[in-house]
């Protein structure tokens, strides 16, 4: 395969496969993964716990060698230009991995050190980022909260001004406030031209990426705009409340003309296998049409895919 | 050379933020070098010894008397019951049984021979080995004064005997401290080193740091000369504090020059260092690395030549003991501290550790993979 052309292609995987042993027997991680992301998006990577996400960065950040498969990052191939690829690419694993026994700013100068450059050099990139833990820069990393760790894991990773940024599973465990800042520090990054890779089990984080791929038991199901992607969603919804919700469950599952219903917040989501049918509804029930969201799209694909 | 730099400066802050690695260096030698060669005493005292007198005369008397007058033996029973005397060794009340026949001193007057029976209680096997030894010693010197005593010389005497008088070259006085001690500081730097090197990589593992480390450019040699390189100055810091310990306490100043213990020791750390780098980037974790840490030195400091000699092991196990590298360490060291050996002298051992080096860390670093 010829060296792709780089500047509009950041990623381009193609037929990859891994898969580990576990005890005597093979366990598939991802299977036959195929991906392209242009340059310059934000591209989520949404699955439950479990799904290969995780295999899938350290293979494109040329931490893990897949068993088939070939894969090109910001026009390099991952197997062969390793050496070349990790001055480029940012990588924040999802496990806090920083020296806990180290300062804020000694764990920034450090990592800047390893890339041949200096938090002074790159300071204007994560500006914004590290204004908001420099109080603390002479604390150690251990002791910082979860949402200042999270920060500071992202400065580092950014320190050497990657054109590709590896983010696993960066708002896991931090609160909802941190959370929100921390896409809005996204948004930003991805304005400075940077091509953010990012994967999260929150379906709701979906919608706030440019594109995304739904990925299940190592299979991608589908890669689309958050917009486009719920269209493809094309059975009613309505969302039903009532005063026994699990006895509303039970009865609702019964009937033969509900596709399926689930728990969805205060109400349980219905879906109906065909238009203008509705179901037999206990008294004091209510019921309205909704919009399909990204996880609602999401449980279909899982069931349809099983 | 300068990423290498960075990584030096983070290790050894990293070192100097961990108090149990600063107790280790300094408070570990204190107590080791000054417990163990005391307690580690090869001279043998209070053996029990049970006496079986069955001749009652002037000459059992007198034996029994020299062997309790020699400081080593402690009479535990003195009668002429052997069933008695079987029973204080199976108490553990005596380590030893000495039987003196009936009629002992009329066939050595009569017949000029007479046999004494000695029983060893041999579960504890050196105690048992050094006793009987002791023992006939004492019997053979009784039996020489015995000689001269009664059998007047007609001429000068009848039968030759050969007397050997003995001097012991490089430790007069036999002080054991002198050659445990050094060889005690041996033990010491490479338990340090060894258990400091192998639980380093694999605690970046543990916590996950290494896919940080892994994902940056960083030299592959560079990383692992950045985990050698403070524990080798450690490595030299507790050698120091050993050395003073040794004068200051046992008032051991070597022979030789300690320029010439120090280029050896340089080199000996390169070696335990790389053994105990190895150890770490093959384990998964540091339950496993100080498993197997601790099997290594356990075979390395019992085969090592300090607590059995190695000229006294079957030959397989001397082969074995060319690849300990403990064992270089104490025969320099026992020759540059009570030989005045100089470099030329222990070159042959120089030579092998600088392979040696050069093989294990070779080996650490093609090991360590950053990726998998």
């Amino acid at each position: 395969m010829a060296k792709l052309n780089s500047s509009d292609i950041a990623i381009k995987v193609t037929a990859v496969n891994k898969s580990y042993i576990v005890g005597k027997k093979k366990t598939p991680a991802l299977e036959n993964i195929n991906l392209t992301i242009q340059a310059g998006t934000l591209f989520g990577l949404i699955g439950p716990d479990g799904s290969g996400k995780t295999s899938l960065f350290r293979i494109l950040t040329s931490l893990l060698l897949p068993d088939s498969g070939e894969i090109w990052v910001d026009g390099l191939n991952v197997i062969t230009e390793y050496k070349n690829l990790r001055k480029r690419i940012g990588y924040m694993p999802g496990k806090f991995s920083l020296y806990t026994d180290l300062t804020i700013k000694e764990n920034l100068d450090f990592f800047a050190s390893l890339f041949g450059t200096t938090f002074e050099e790159n300071y204007d990139l994560i500006k914004d980022l590290y204004v908001q833990i420099e109080p603390f820069k002479d604390r150690r990393a251990g002791q910082l909260s979860g949402g200042m760790k999270q920060k500071l894991a992202l400065c580092c990773a950014l320190i050497h001004r990657p054109t590709i940024l590896f983010l696993d599973e960066p708002t896991t465990g931090v609160d909802a406030v941190s959370r929100k800042e921390f896409w809005e520090i996204l948004q930003s990054l991805k304005k400075e031209g940077i091509t953010i890779l990012v994967s999260t089990p929150y379906m709701d984080e979906a919608t706030l990426c440019d594109q995304v791929a739904l990925i299940q038991e190592g299979k991608i199901l589908d890669v689309d705009t958050p917009a486009q992607m719920v269209n493809k969603f094309t059975n009613p919804i309505y969302a039903v409340k009532g005063a026994n919700m699990l006895l509303l469950l039970r009865e609702l599952e019964k009937d033969p003309s509900v596709e399926r219903i689930y728990p969805f917040g205060e109400h349980h989501h219905l879906v109906m296998k065909e238009k203008d049918v509705l179901p037999v509804l206990p008294l004091g029930v209510t019921i309205n049409k909704i919009k399909p969201n990204i996880e609602d799209l999401f449980i279909h694909l899982m069931q349809h895919h099983e | 050379m300068s990423p290498l730099r960075y990584i030096l400066e983070k290790e050894f802050k990293q070192i100097f933020r961990n108090p149990a690695i600063l107790k280790v260096i300094f408070i570990m030698p204190v107590i080791q070098l000054i417990m163990l060669p005391m307690a580690a005493d090869y001279e043998i005292k209070n053996i029990n010894i049970a006496v079986i007198d069955r001749d009652h005369s002037a000459v059992s008397n007198q034996l029994v008397q020299k062997i309790t007058a020699s400081n080593y033996f402690k009479l535990v029973s003195y009668d002429n019951d052997f069933d008695a005397a079987m029973e204080s060794i199976e108490n553990d009340k005596a380590d030893l049984i000495l039987e003196i026949p009936k009629n002992f001193e009329v066939n050595l007057y009569n017949e000029k021979e007479s046999k004494l029976f000695l029983a060893v209680n041999a579960i504890n096997g050196v105690k048992a080995n050094l006793g009987a030894a002791y023992l006939t010693n004492i019997v053979q010197a009784y039996n020489s004064d015995f000689r001269i005593e009664t059998l007047t010389p007609v001429r000068f005497n009848e039968i030759p005997i050969i007397e050997i008088s003995s001097s012991n070259w490089y430790n007069p006085k036999m002080n054991y401290k002198i050659f445990m001690v050094p060889g005690i500081l041996v033990l010491l730097i490479t338990i340090v080193g060894m258990n400091l090197s192998s639980i380093n990589i694999v605690r970046e593992k543990e916590m996950g740091t290494i896919e940080q480390i892994n994902v940056t450019p960083i030299k592959k040699a560079h990383f692992i000369l950045g985990k050698l390189i403070p524990f080798w100055v450690i490595g030299i810091v507790v050698i120091s504090v050993g050395f003073l310990i040794a004068w200051l306490v046992y008032g051991i100043i070597p022979l030789g020059s300690y320029f010439t213990l120090y280029v050896f020791a340089a080199i000996y750390l390169m070696v335990i260092l790389g053994i105990g780098l190895l150890i770490s980037s093959y384990s998964e974790n540091q339950q496993q690395a100080m498993l197997v840490t601790f099997f290594i030195m356990m075979i390395f400091v019992l085969m090592g030549g300090l607590y059995t000699s190695i000229d006294s092991m079957p030959i397989w196990a001397r082969w074995f003991t060319r690849l300990n590298p403990i064992s270089y360490f104490i025969e320099v060291m026992r020759m540059v501290v009570l030989k005045g050996s100089r470099i030329n002298d222990i070159a042959p051992q120089l030579l092998i550790m600088v392979i040696y080096a050069i093989f294990i860390n070779t080996w650490a670093v093609l090991s360590y993979h950053k990726r998998s």
